[in-house]
């Protein structure tokens, strides 16, 4: 296990020098870096000299990838890109352009991005998985067709419309929980009822439709009706049997995005106040902040990394047939 | 069993009912103790980058960074025209002018002036904010400054230092914040501006910003032209003449840095938790920057130590409010804590405030329905609902103008022939502002007659640009489009066509690539097909349009400026033959390459003029060029609307001035009553769901019993 663990690290390294590569590539592409230097230090009274001592400070006065004035070696290693692209992989982020810590920055909002993602993730699975147990246990019967309609509209609506109708219906109306916001410790909990409610319930058309379907396809097979043929009530034939063995492919679909957690929601914080990482790259990207955007586009691939690592650990887990080598 | 369930619902009912007697503002985003606190609960969208003072220049910055540091002059509150007044100062500074030789000239002499020098006095004993910088042992030495990597692990934020000490302004915290803004790597706006007034500023810049000096180094060095003479009293000089100087004074990157702070903020453990002077700035203003988390929260506390702010007993212009001078004489600030949240996005903020959880706030087009009515004749007021809730609202012209620019250099539409006039003139009559202010904006604007906005000494209401409009009574109006027409036939494109009938095609460049920005575009379209002329729209990304832009290769664009100081001269520069971009290879600030000579010999004239009678007849007679020559069709001047509740007092429009927060108050009362009678739960639609819920799950238990209980039969088999 511990070699394929190590192996699939060793892989990740040539994966995460093509995603730094094309970073840099297309963000280079759309801004050049006097416009980066504009964009810093304003369009007022912008001299060509503020421009050029700005470049050089922050080093964006080196070639992108191949420095013809320098020798040998140096004419790789003395470019933007193998300079900022190194310091990635013992995660220095360095300084934004702003002048702040980026790393600061990250656990700093990471927290906040979790507070909400990970309960709506928790809350909306075991939402998911129950109803979808619950239709299955009616399949064929009117609520089974009538969810399934349900969920077919709430997947066709847009995430946006719940987000405002939420805010309208339950803080603006009906005065239940603040509209917007954020807070420390138990504090927050306020603050995390209604994102956390509209994550779930915009997330509840897909999950069912998705696990029903999961879970139905575990019903059809024989040791369900030897189960059933043996007398065990359909409650615990579902929570015994079918659930069990419908795990695996849930786990293919739920592990992977454990760690992308991190990365919080850019409607929704924006929408709630929500101090996360959600809107960190997108405004990186909009005041043109490179140190910014490479550093969540790189975390952004280890974790997914590290959530297919995770992913593949976990089968060996749930099925004994399973094993990493 | 049914009993049973009946008696939980019951008791949940009771306990929801007990909840709202209890609590009754669940939706409240603050601790209950602060809302009855006289605490301003406010906003920001966008993080501010920049706290440093020699280096920030934005408006959301500013917000925060004026409430902090003070710089020797400040706008008065309620004056218009707007007007300079001392800060930290005793008095106005004085002026002389002198010779080569540094001898004093008379005032009447002053056109001969080869230097200007500024002389300013400071109030005696005005003291900086509580901070552990200003610490010192018993020796007397600073003792937070060299922290060791073990004391600095224990801090994370500011609030940590638990010792902090101030002292008094003198004059070369002003003096060593000129210094500072000198070194290159500080990154300051106006390094390139100030280097061409201030003696000596250009050569200590270039000398000091290759050696990367110390604190004590910088203090040590001197420029040519700053000097200081005794604790309260320092001097610059300046090049020739140049009144707009004093402007300058008034703006953040000439308020005092203390020595002490940058000596306690170099500390590297600082900076990795993002404390430093770009971060925290420290001031003698009325309040201190306590919590800086731009992810999150900004905020805002007294300055116990701020003693020489008063509210003025004068300056109330005609027509405003007389209970703006309630407070006057009053020792300021009234409001002990300000809260800024990060809010995104418009809704939750505009439901915030009509929640009262928020004292102030912009009217954006999703709400501008909801809260203002526009009459008939353009005039805007509030909705009877606002009204209702007791919200009230400033509408003031701001010192900005939005305008159309023509590169006078192209073949087509440049030129100054007067044929090349009148395709001008025509166009500038058909772009309808009026209209595009009632449709995109709400009526919050006002269509442009010239370069110079209402509020800024030039600005007459009176004189209107007879190219574009016709005196009716009472009002301008615009001319007729048939007279547009007619220039542009005059102009050699009847109809819109070439002489040899090809139709004119002109290309408007512009950085509005968004959905949103279409109906716009289109707008434009159709104002040019009235005329017969085909608009073709260039979109780019804000950065192409930029470049562009610098190399003087865009046809027709939109461009703004907001005025730096209320001064024609910060107007009528974007239309010197000076600035221009294809004079200063892209550096100039004239996008319209207009070169007048008769203006730009007017320009001089008036740039080095303190405001006259003379002066103003000089402004007149180049508005009157730049408004027949037309390089603009001259847009408009945006309207800035602001909502605010009955218990938020002496709230003023003054768009100049950033340090505004001192004079507000804050009837902490009256705010926490109406939050509780307007967000009382509502608790039934909590029972309804719970009650639906039961309902529908009950029938599903009997359904699932009834299966289990099942017996199956087995088939008749014949």
């Amino acid at each position: 296990m511990l070699a394929y663990i190590v192996r699939r690290l060793l892989f990740a390294i040539p994966i995460l020098i093509g995603v730094n590569l094309i970073t840099f590539a297309l963000f280079f592409m759309v801004n050049t870096p006097d416009d980066m230097a504009r964009s810093q230090l304003g369009a007022k009274q912008t001299t060509p000299e503020m421009i050029a001592s700005w470049k050089a400070e922050k080093g964006y006065d080196k070639p992108l990838f191949y420095n013809e004035k320098q020798p040998g070696l140096a004419k790789v290693s003395e470019t933007l890109f193998v300079q900022e692209s190194l310091k990635l992989f013992w995660f220095d982020f360095g300084q934004a352009d702003d002048g702040r810590q980026i790393s600061t920055d990250i656990l700093e909002r990471m927290g906040p991005s979790l507070a909400i993602a990970l309960p709506t993730f928790v809350i909306g699975l075991v939402t998911n998985i129950a109803f979808a147990l619950l239709i299955v246990l009616f399949r064929g019967s009117v609520l089974d067709t009538a969810t399934m309609v349900v969920a077919v509209a709430i997947m066709s609506i847009s995430g946006l419309f719940y987000i405002i109708a939420g805010q309208v219906l339950l803080s603006k109306l009906w005065h239940w929980v603040p509209i917007s916001g954020y807070s420390d410790g138990w504090d927050a909990v306020k603050f995390m009822i209604l994102p956390v409610l509209i994550g779930v319930f915009a997330g509840l058309g897909a999950g069912i439709r998705w696990y029903r379907s999961l879970f139905l396809e575990e019903m059809n097979k024989d040791y369900i009706r030897t189960a059933r043929a043996k007398g065990l009530s359909d409650i615990k034939v579902l929570f015994g049997h079918v659930l069990q063995n419908g795990l695996l492919p849930i786990l293919t679909g739920v592990v992977v995005v454990i760690p992308t957690l991190f990365m919080g929601s850019l409607i929704m914080e924006s929408f709630f106040g929500i101090p996360g990482l959600g809107s960190y790259t997108i405004d990186a990207i909009n005041a043109q902040d490179f140190g910014i955007v490479k550093a969540m586009v790189f975390l952004g691939s280890v974790l997914y990394i590290i959530g297919l690592i995770l992913t593949d650990i976990s089968y060996t887990y749930f099925d004994p047939r399973v094993r990493l080598s | 069993m049914i009993a049973n369930c009946i008696k939980k619902i019951i008791i949940f009912v009771f306990l929801l009912s007990l909840l709202g007697c209890e609590a009754n503002r669940w939706n409240s985003p603050y601790d209950t103790e602060k809302a009855q606190d006289p605490i301003l609960f406010s906003s920001f969208s966008s993080k501010p980058k920049h706290l440093d003072p020699v280096v920030s220049y934005n408006a959301n910055e500013w917000a925060i960074l004026s409430q902090v540091v003070e710089p020797p002059l400040q706008y008065h509150y309620l004056k218009r025209p707007y007007t300079l007044e001392p800060l930290t100062l005793s008095k106005m500074p004085e002026v002389r002018f002198l010779d080569a030789q540094g001898q004093p000239l008379s005032e009447e002499d002053s056109h001969l002036a080869v230097f200007s020098e500024y002389i300013f006095r400071l109030k005696p004993n005005i003291l900086f904010q509580p901070h552990p910088a200003f610490v010192k042992n018993d020796q007397g030495e600073l003792s937070l400054g060299n922290l060791t990597e073990t004391q600095l692990a224990s801090i994370e934020t500011m609030a940590d230092f638990d010792q902090q000490s101030t002292r008094a302004l003198t004059s070369e915290d002003y003096t060593y914040a000129i210094k500072r803004m000198a070194l290159r790597q500080n990154h300051s706006p106006i390094l390139g501006t100030m280097q061409q007034y201030i003696v000596g500023l250009k050569t200590f810049s270039e000398t000091m910003s290759s050696k990367q000096p110390s604190v004590n180094e910088l203090r040590a060095a001197n420029i040519e032209g700053v000097e200081v003479d005794s604790e309260l009293q320092w001097r610059i000089r300046i090049k020739g003449v140049y009144p707009q100087f004093i402007y300058w004074l008034s703006m953040n990157f000439f308020a005092p840095v203390p020595w002490e702070a940058e000596l306690f903020f170099q500390q590297a453990g600082l900076k990795t938790k993002n404390i430093s002077l770009d971060t925290y700035p420290v001031g003698t203003g009325a309040y201190q920057l306590v919590e800086n988390n731009p992810n999150r929260q900004m905020r805002l506390v007294a300055n116990p130590n701020y003693q020489h702010g008063f509210y003025p007993e004068d300056g109330l212009s005609d027509g405003a409010d007389t209970a703006l001078l309630t407070d006057a004489g009053k020792p300021l600030p009234f409001i002990k804590e300000v809260i800024y949240s990060l809010e995104k996005e418009s809704v939750p903020l505009w439901n915030k405030f009509l929640q009262g959880y928020y004292d102030a706030s912009g009217v954006s087009s999703d709400s501008f329905d909801q809260a203002i009515s526009v009459s008939s004749g353009g005039s805007l007021s509030l909705t009877d609902e606002m009204q209702q809730k007791g919200i009230q609202f400033l509408n003031t012209i701001e010192p900005t103008i939005f305008y159309f620019g023509f590169n006078m250099a192209d073949p087509v539409v440049g030129g100054y022939s007067e044929k090349q006039k009148k395709l001008r003139q025509a166009i500038s009559i058909a772009l309808n502002f009026e209209e595009y202010i009632s449709i995109f904006m709400n009526g919050r604007g006002m269509a442009a007659q010239g370069p110079v906005p209402p509020g800024i000494f030039g600005y007459e209401a009176d004189r209107i640009n007879r190219w574009v409009y016709d005196w009716q009574p009472g009002r301008a109006s615009r001319k007729l489009i048939t007279e547009a027409k007619a220039m542009l036939a005059e102009a050699g494109y009847p109809d819109g066509r070439k002489p040899n009938g090809e139709p004119l095609v002109l290309y408007y460049d512009t950085a509005a690539t968004g959905p949103d920005s279409k109906a716009q575009l289109n707008w434009y379209r159709k104002q040019f097909n009235q005329l017969g002329i085909e608009l073709v729209i260039r979109a780019t990304d804000y950065n192409r349009f930029q470049d562009k832009m610098r190399g003087a290769k865009a046809q027709l664009f939109s461009w703004g400026w907001n005025a730096d100081y209320p001064d024609p001269e910060n107007f009528l520069f974007l239309l010197d033959g000076e600035q221009t971009i294809l004079k200063t290879s892209g550096a100039g600030i004239n996008y319209a390459n207009y070169d007048n000579p008769e203006f730009n010999r007017l320009f001089k004239q008036i740039k080095t003029m303190p405001n006259s009678p003379r002066r103003l007849t000089l402004v007149r007679q180049m508005i009157e060029i730049v408004q027949e020559d037309a390089p603009w069709a001259w847009g408009f001047y945006p309207k800035s609307l602001a909502l605010y509740h009955r218990w938020y007092h002496n709230v003023w429009a003054n768009p100049l001035a950033n340090n505004t927060l001192k004079y507000k108050r804050i009837d902490a009362e009256l705010r926490n009553q109406s939050q509780q009678y307007w967000n009382k739960p509502t608790l039934w639609p909590m029972i309804l769901v719970v009650g639906l819920s039961f309902l529908l799950l009950w029938p599903l238990r009997l359904a699932y019993r009834k299966r289990q209980e099942a017996i199956i039969q087995p088939r008749d088999v014949d």
